[in-house]
């Protein structure tokens, strides 16, 4: 059955009017907003939204942290035919440059005075920008700008006229077809200008009931929103799933609290990318390793009891007696209170996806009890194309293909897709959707794998990052770059690291060190420190850095076809590597094109032989300053290991 | 700047002086605060700042002089009046309860505001808990402005030093009060605590409408966010006006740069 957002959000307000739709803390309460609340402010601002000006078919930037009235917003400008357009509120004014011009966009509902600010400072850029509502009048009294009002002001307006004429709210929603565009979201794109992925009422609800049903997901589940809602999975997660399933969506009280919020509230439907676990756990260790001796030693001894039990038990396998009632004491001493302090005491399904999760990380999730699995999707497949079942969670694949989705490995290793949740086209770029949409509905994912024994997905690489050595012992052998990186990353210590070795004759890799942990490890040991710079370069991270990348290329080396990535040289960047600087994206992947070229001094002294290499960098603050980091950077070798031949 | 407007004298400090047996603190110090202004005291160590905060503040009597506020001429005072006329300050060494979370360091601050008798809050009766109930309504408001959330249920002692200096400043907002006097708001704080509470106190004013007075040593930050700077030195006055006048006087520059005798 094809619906549309605003009709699902009438059928809720109908049928359970005193359900609650969103909670949202807010002077340390959680304060709820019903589905009969949710709608009448709904029908008000896109009442207020229309006598603006707001025509079917427009466009219309949201941008802000996850706020109800965003989310209703959203759904008002969809009622009218409309479509929302979220953009990532952390990303700088410019940014949002293309976007507003791409899309002719005219009008943008915003959350605070920050963005604001940004709106304003880009009107030169898009003279178009018309009107600006705000969510939180703070700081913004003063402000005397042409078409800057608030969103109580818009509301008011718009209950005047629904006073006068309640129909027409009803009307809107009826005229608003499934296959009538829902939402464009810009992928942040590794190269070029982002590009607006189109997605109608259809394929949203369509990929949002898929994966409800997969997971008997109900309107009971409990979902914190706390990543950005111009990412398409905060979106599917928090909006398309929400309005689906009717569940309840808890916005945080502010980005600092997410962690005590999600404590509070303790989600029933969790989803979250790798670096957020990673994070968690991490925070877990750092407190672990101050706690007492015998806490310390008791967590340790029924760690070790979950990595064995855990893992079987999670997939269903029988458990010996003996088995399950270790695993039930460690479950009443440490899984259940460590469970409850992570937030997750109350998860039935939690997702994780986007980038590559480590075998320890993803282990150490299903060992205590939180029933983590992975998924595999896009912006372009609106999220869910493969997904874990329960009990078959792996971390090394994507899962299996969901309801109504035909995969296909191409003979280049690409992976191809045709799926009802397919992208319409990308705005305006008619050349860039048939690159990936053939014209019988395949849709190129970019991304190189296989199709395992088990039927579940297995992704290497992206298909145009995977390179060949060239020259040196190992010539022509495959390089898979975010293979390496991966590895490389599931060490603590390591937060970020890029590899380089196409058309070359080793592997050399750039590394960030993880700044919390190795910031800890230094403390540890007596070791000072003066900030990052200083931190990174000290012979001591060096050698800690080496094991860890020495330890990589001894895997490496039992495996056939990827032995010649073995890291050969490296060294520690003096700077973090950030979005700010154009050198990640928006969702924290890293554009290794960019870096090579940015950094190519660093690169020649990698492959040159150097001991050193002098850099400095300018780097962007958050309120679009400028400042120059200077360093002079340490080279240092690792040990490659001889290829380990299976014997024949 | 320029163009804000201001309403009538507040706070006005005629002649006073100070002095503590034969050392003079202050002496014939007169200025005056007008509503919604910002006003700076600065000055050098040892040129009678806090002494003077602490007069208006009802701490010191001043042997001479009277301060006038709003209309009612005081010759003593004392501290508790001073609060119940609406005049709220923030220290220079944090006077917070080390002990206690930040929600209830700012729960003090409603101490005048809680007028249940001891008997009835002791038992949380009916009324008493309504009252609660609404004081700390109040109180979460401050949270939410100072963006201090995160550590509502947080001992004040554990909490870095800048971030006790916003728990100090809300506990003198729980008081809304019409004036607030604040001894070095920014002092030992890094350059973006800085930033933070400037942003914080222009908020305040701009907001709530409170009236201020700080004194600072930071000649940048009083330069950037007062509309009326005294200067003192020595117990005295050496100048009074808007930060560019200040800047170009001549007696200022003497104190604060030294001369050539």
């Amino acid at each position: 059955m094809s619906t549309t957002f605003p009709r699902l959000l009438c059928e809720h307000a109908a049928q359970r009017p005193n359900a609650p739709a969103l909670r949202e803390k807010e002077y340390g309460i959680w304060q709820t907003l019903s589905w009969l609340q949710l709608a009448k402010m709904v029908q008000a601002l896109s009442a207020g939204l229309a006598l603006a000006g707001l025509k079917r078919g427009q466009h219309i930037v949201v941008v802000g942290e996850n706020r109800p009235r965003l989310y209703a917003s959203m759904l008002a400008a969809q009622s009218l035919g409309a479509i929302p357009v979220p953009l990532y509120q952390d990303a700088a004014a410019a940014e949002f440059v293309f976007p507003l011009n791409n899309a002719e966009i005219a009008f943008a509902i915003v959350e605070d005075q920050e963005q604001v600010d940004k709106m304003l400072e880009l009107r030169e850029k898009c003279p178009q920008l018309a009107k600006i509502w705000f969510d939180d009048p703070r700081g913004l009294r003063k402000y005397d700008e042409p078409g800057l009002a608030s969103l109580d002001a818009l509301i008011e307006t718009g209950q005047a006229h629904v006073a006068k004429y309640p129909r027409e709210f009803i009307e809107q929603v009826e005229r608003t077809q499934p296959d009538d565009v829902a939402a464009m979201f810009f992928t942040s794109g590794t190269t070029g200008n982002p590009k607006g992925v189109v997605h109608t009422h259809f394929t949203l609800t369509n990929r949002g009931r898929a994966g409800a049903s997969f997971d008997r997901l109900t309107s009971d589940e409990e979902v914190l929103a706390y990543l950005p809602p111009a990412w398409i999975g905060q979106n599917i997660f928090s909006y398309s799933q929400w309005l689906v399933c009717g569940y309840v969506v808890n916005c945080p009280e502010s980005s600092a609290t997410v962690m005590i919020d999600l404590k509070e509230i303790g989600p029933s439907y969790y989803f979250a990318p790798p670096s957020v676990f990673e994070g968690l756990l991490t925070s877990v260790m750092i407190r672990m390793e101050d706690a007492g001796a015998v806490k310390r030693w008791l967590f340790h001894r029924f760690m070790d009891v979950a990595r064995r039990i855990g893992p079987k038990r999670m997939d269903g396998a029988a458990l010996g007696l003996g088995e399950r009632l270790l695993y039930a004491l460690g479950n009443i001493v440490i899984y259940g209170p460590l469970r409850n302090t992570l937030g997750l005491s109350r998860v039935r399904v939690a997702y994780t996806a986007g980038e590559a999760i480590g075998p320890d990380l993803f282990t150490f999730y299903r060992a205590i009890g939180v029933n983590l699995k992975q998924l595999y999707g896009s912006t372009e497949t609106a999220v869910f194309v493969c997904m874990q079942p329960d009990n078959e969670a792996r971390s090394d694949t994507v899962g299996i293909p969901c309801e109504g989705v035909e995969l296909q490995v191409a003979a280049s290793g690409e992976i191809l897709i045709r799926s009802p949740g397919l992208l319409k086209g990308y705005y305006k770029n008619a050349v860039a959707t048939d690159e990936v949409l053939s014209p019988e509905g395949w849709y190129r994912t970019g991304d190189a794998g296989f199709v395992d024994a088990s039927g579940h997905l297995k992704i290497i690489d992206r298909a145009k990052d995977v390179g060949r050595l060239s020259g040196g012992p190992y010539d022509g052998a495959m390089f898979a770059p975010k293979y390496v990186e991966n590895k490389l990353k599931f060490f603590p210590y390591i937060k970020e690291a890029v590899a380089f070795g196409d058309k070359r004759d080793r592997v050399c890799v750039f590394i960030n060190i993880d700044f919390n942990a190795v910031g800890n490890w230094a403390e540890k040991r007596n070791l000072p420190y003066a900030g990052y710079t200083d931190l990174a370069q000290k012979p001591e991270v060096y050698a800690l850095i080496k094991d860890c990348i020495e330890k990589v290329n001894a895997d490496l080396a039992s495996d056939d076809k990827l032995c010649g990535s073995q890291v050969s040289r490296f060294l520690v960047l003096h700077k973090e590597l950030d979005a700010d600087d154009g050198e990640m994206t928006r969702t924290r992947k890293v554009r290794r094109g960019y870096i090579g070229d940015k950094y190519g001094v660093l690169i020649d002294a990698l492959y040159d032989g150097k001991d050193s290499q002098y850099i400095e960098t300018q780097v962007k603050f958050e309120d679009g300053r400028t400042g120059m980091v200077a360093a002079d950077l340490k080279i240092s070798d690792a040990k490659v290991f001889e290829a380990v031949k299976e014997a024949a | 700047m320029s163009t804000r407007e201001f309403g009538d004298v507040v706070l006005d400090v005629n002649n006073i002086s100070l002095s503590f047996g034969g050392v003079k603190a202050l002496t014939d110090i007169s200025f005056n605060v007008r509503e919604h202004e910002i006003r700076a005291i600065i000055g050098p160590n040892g040129a009678g700042k806090s002494s003077m905060l602490n007069c208006i503040n009802g701490v010191y009597q001043p042997q001479q002089g009277a301060i006038t506020f709003r209309g009612k001429t005081f010759k003593h005072m004392n501290p508790r009046q001073v609060a119940e006329m609406g005049v709220a300050r923030t220290f220079q060494n944090l006077a917070l309860f080390k002990g206690m979370s930040v929600l209830d360091n700012i729960m003090t601050g409603r101490n005048l505001r809680m007028n249940c008798n001891l008997l009835l809050q002791a038992i949380r009766l009916g009324p008493a808990e309504r009252e609660e109930i609404k004081n700390r309504e109040f109180v979460e408001r401050i949270i939410d402005f100072l963006e201090i959330q995160p550590y509502r249920k947080t001992p004040v002692g554990k909490m870095p030093y800048g971030l006790q200096k916003r728990v100090d400043l809300g506990r003198a907002l729980a008081m809304e009060p019409k004036v607030l006097l604040l001894d070095e708001p920014m002092a030992g704080m890094n350059v973006e605590e800085k930033q933070d509470m400037c942003r914080f106190i222009l908020d305040v004013n701009d907001e709530f409408g409170t009236t201020i007075v700080l004194i600072e040593h930071d000649m940048g930050v009083v330069m950037d966010i007062s509309d009326r700077v005294v200067v003192l030195d020595y117990g005295k006055k050496i100048g009074d006006g808007t930060p560019d006048e200040v800047r170009h006087n001549d007696d200022v520059i003497r104190a604060y740069l030294g001369t050539t005798h």
